[in-house]
């Protein structure tokens, strides 16, 4: 293990994730970096059963269970209460699933962030909407079956950008991390708790059941979605500065689809594509990373 | 100290006046000037609060929820369709036994639009597990926003104080505004036993189960039936120190009353003006006015109304394929009652229309003229 890996533990055995689950693997690493002094706000998600059914809490901090669509609210409000107790200490995060963010979330998100209240809003995308049984979100890719967009009629069109949403409310720290890349998300985590304002980091997390992959291969594939550029991994600062944090490798898309069930269905002429948007949106991100870098 | 106040900005002096460190609201007419006086109170220092402007009613709620969860005092207000966007989160408040106060102002639901006066909103929030109290003028608003936290408090419910559109919202009124030694010593600190902290980490709201999620439900009731002890002994301490008293109901001429006009909200006014010319007429009339819409006060109802022959329910509300919502709640309460009176029950007033002295008139004229009921409800002041 390594030196800066913290080994506090805040998330107990017992919790009621399923095997391989992306989501409860963020959550132990996200929690080691924000420590005790942390209250989490989850909204409707797989979270909300992972944790443990009253009266049992799996974490060693407190939760505010709260509505789907609430967490920008909920962070707001805990923030405001700690703020007029004259609370400096305490920090506040929320941990949502990509449904309860880049949809029904939406709204109350973009208004905490518009605030820009000091508060971190991690994202644990699983790219459905699992917790009630894999039907597609805001967040499915392409293409991918879910249980309402079935093989011959799967889910059309990209996936929502939620890190660019984010920029564009200007907030001072947007990032992307990967449950297969613990060291680089807990070192995101300990940066964004250093930094005023509204801090969003967005954490690909497989989800066995959904994906259609075996436990044991989640973060083997989790890695694959970063190395095939599928998810790439990098921070924007102030809504203008992009940084990427992990090298991709030039491997093609199809080795990354073709270990999911949800993506079986794929004909040649469908990878073709997906590998082409891939393509696109990396150039589009290097250019915007290297504009970065050209500037200084 | 006296002061000329609409109804809206005795709403915002008794937030002040409540000590509440969060406030978080959207604005929607005719609330709105609640909340912009609040903004000026928090802008220049008379009021130590967090004043979040959230980009929805739904929200609103959510954060005083979440804010009051960490055991601050809060408070937000709205109206008709922002009421309704808060609905889910209104449920959430009351499940979480948090006691939140908020004002309603009472205003139509669109279709078509409309912001002028009308219950409905507030009353089909009725099933949310929050206090509602009902009030006739600003002096009222003002003292029922300061006992709704005295109130909330003791049971861990939220309270809803709500009040006409414009009649009250926009009309200005002289109000006695308490010191705030006074209310200080009425309303101590909020300090409550549980809330989110790292030294006590506790999961709130979490997951339940069939085998204790009925007992959650019947502490909740249970904490409804205390309202009835507390409100009255609320409104008793509340006397005591400013001189003012309130009870669940209000009750004008009905001992000997043969016929009880029942009323809410600002309606009651018009009301006491016609029950007193109607008595001058030698007519054995009272005036029932009831405050609370939940805990529905039934027992103290059926006492004023035992023995009576004729009780005349004005409703500025519909609960379509019923009707009156007061009414049908008053046929509930006597449902169980001896001796109770025939029930008439009157839709007017909707979406703003004025409820004159002329048109109670009407009202008890018509329901008197009457032998028997033969419909539930009765519309008065319709075009042809």
């Amino acid at each position: 293990m390594r030196e800066d890996y913290p080994r506090e533990e805040l998330m107990m055995s017992g919790h009621l994730a399923c095997q391989g689950c992306g989501g409860s693997a963020a959550m132990r690493h996200v929690l080691k970096a924000m420590g005790p002094d942390t209250i989490c706000v989850i909204p409707a998600c797989c979270w909300t059963i992972i944790s443990g059914m009253y009266p049992y809490n799996t974490l060693k901090v407190p939760i505010l269970h709260t509505a789907f669509e609430t967490s920008g609210a909920a962070l707001s409000g805990i923030k405001a209460a700690l703020d007029a107790k004259g609370d400096t200490k305490t920090k506040v995060m929320a941990f949502a699933g990509d449904g309860g963010t880049f949809d029904i979330g939406l709204q109350s998100l973009s208004g905490a962030a518009e605030r820009n209240e000091d508060v971190i809003y991690f994202c644990y995308d699983n790219e459905a909407y699992m917790n009630t049984g894999i039907q597609r979100s805001g967040a499915t890719p392409d293409k991918a079956w879910t249980t309402t967009t079935p093989e011959k009629h799967p889910k059309r069109g990209p996936k929502k950008n939620m890190v660019q949403i984010l920029a564009g409310h200007k907030v001072p720290y947007v990032a992307t991390a990967n449950v297969a890349f613990p060291e680089d998300l807990i070192a995101k985590v300990n940066k964004a708790k250093q930094i005023y304002g509204t801090k969003f980091i967005h954490i690909l997390s497989p989800c066995p059941p959904g994906w259609r992959i075996n436990s044991e291969q989640s973060i083997e594939i989790a890695r694959l979605a970063t190395y095939t550029k599928v998810f790439p991994v990098y921070e924007v600062y102030n809504g203008e500065e992009y940084h990427i944090n992990i090298e991709p490798k030039e491997i093609p898309v199809i080795e990354y689809l073709k270990l999911q069930g949800r993506f079986r269905h794929l004909t040649e002429e469908d990878v073709k594509e997906i590998q082409n948007r891939v393509d696109y949106e990396w150039r589009i991100l290097l250019h915007k990373a290297m504009d970065e870098r050209f500037r200084h | 100290m006296k002061k000329v106040l609409m109804g809206n900005h005795a709403a915002s002096w008794a937030a002040m006046l409540s000590r509440v460190k969060v406030i978080s609201a959207y604005p929607i007419t005719p609330q709105t000037h609640i909340v912009e006086e609040l903004s000026e109170m928090c802008a220049d220092g008379r009021l130590d609060a967090k004043f979040l402007k959230v980009e929805s009613e739904h929200s609103a709620m959510a954060a005083v929820v979440a804010a009051s969860s960490t055991g601050v005092r809060t408070f937000t207000a709205s109206s008709a369709n922002g009421l309704a966007l808060m609905h889910e989160m209104l449920h959430w408040a009351a499940g979480a036994r948090l006691p939140i106060v908020m004002v309603n102002v009472n205003r139509a639901m669109a279709p078509g639009w409309n912001i002028w006066s009308d219950q409905t909103d507030s009353l089909s929030q009725r099933d949310t597990g929050w206090i509602q109290i009902y009030v006739e003028n600003n002096q009222e608003v003002l003292d029922t926003v300061i006992m709704g936290y005295r109130i909330a408090e003791q049971v861990k419910l939220p309270v809803m104080v709500c009040y006409d559109a414009f009649f009250l919202s926009h009309t200005y009124e002289p109000v006695d505004i308490p010191d705030q030694d006074l209310v200080d010593k009425f309303l101590p600190p909020y300090e409550p036993d549980i809330f989110l902290t790292p030294e006590d980490p506790r999961s709130f709201n979490a997951l339940v189960m069939p085998d204790v999620y009925m007992e959650i439900r019947w502490k909740i009731q249970r904490a409804m039936d205390q309202v009835y002890d507390v409100a009255a002994a609320t409104g008793r301490e509340f006397e005591g120190i400013f001189g003012r008293s309130y009870d669940l109901i209000e009750t004008v001429d009905c001992d000997d009353a043969e016929t009880v006009l029942v009323t809410t909200s600002s309606t009651t006014s018009p009301a006491r003006v016609i029950v007193r010319e109607m008595r001058e007429q030698g007519q054995k009339i009272g005036l029932l006015k009831i405050r609370h819409f939940r805990p529905f006060p039934s027992k103290q109802v059926a006492d004023v109304l035992r023995g009576k022959k004729k009780a005349v329910v004005v409703d500025r509300n519909i609960s379509f394929g019923k009707g009156g919502i007061w009414a049908d709640e008053i046929r509930g309460a006597c449902s169980i009652e001896d001796d109770m009176p025939q029930i008439y029950g009157y839709i007017t007033g909707l979406g703003g229309r004025d409820i004159t002295p002329e048109l109670l008139r009407e009202i008890v004229d018509d329901a008197q003229a009457k032998e028997k009921p033969d419909s539930l409800l009765y519309w008065k002041g319709l075009k042809p």
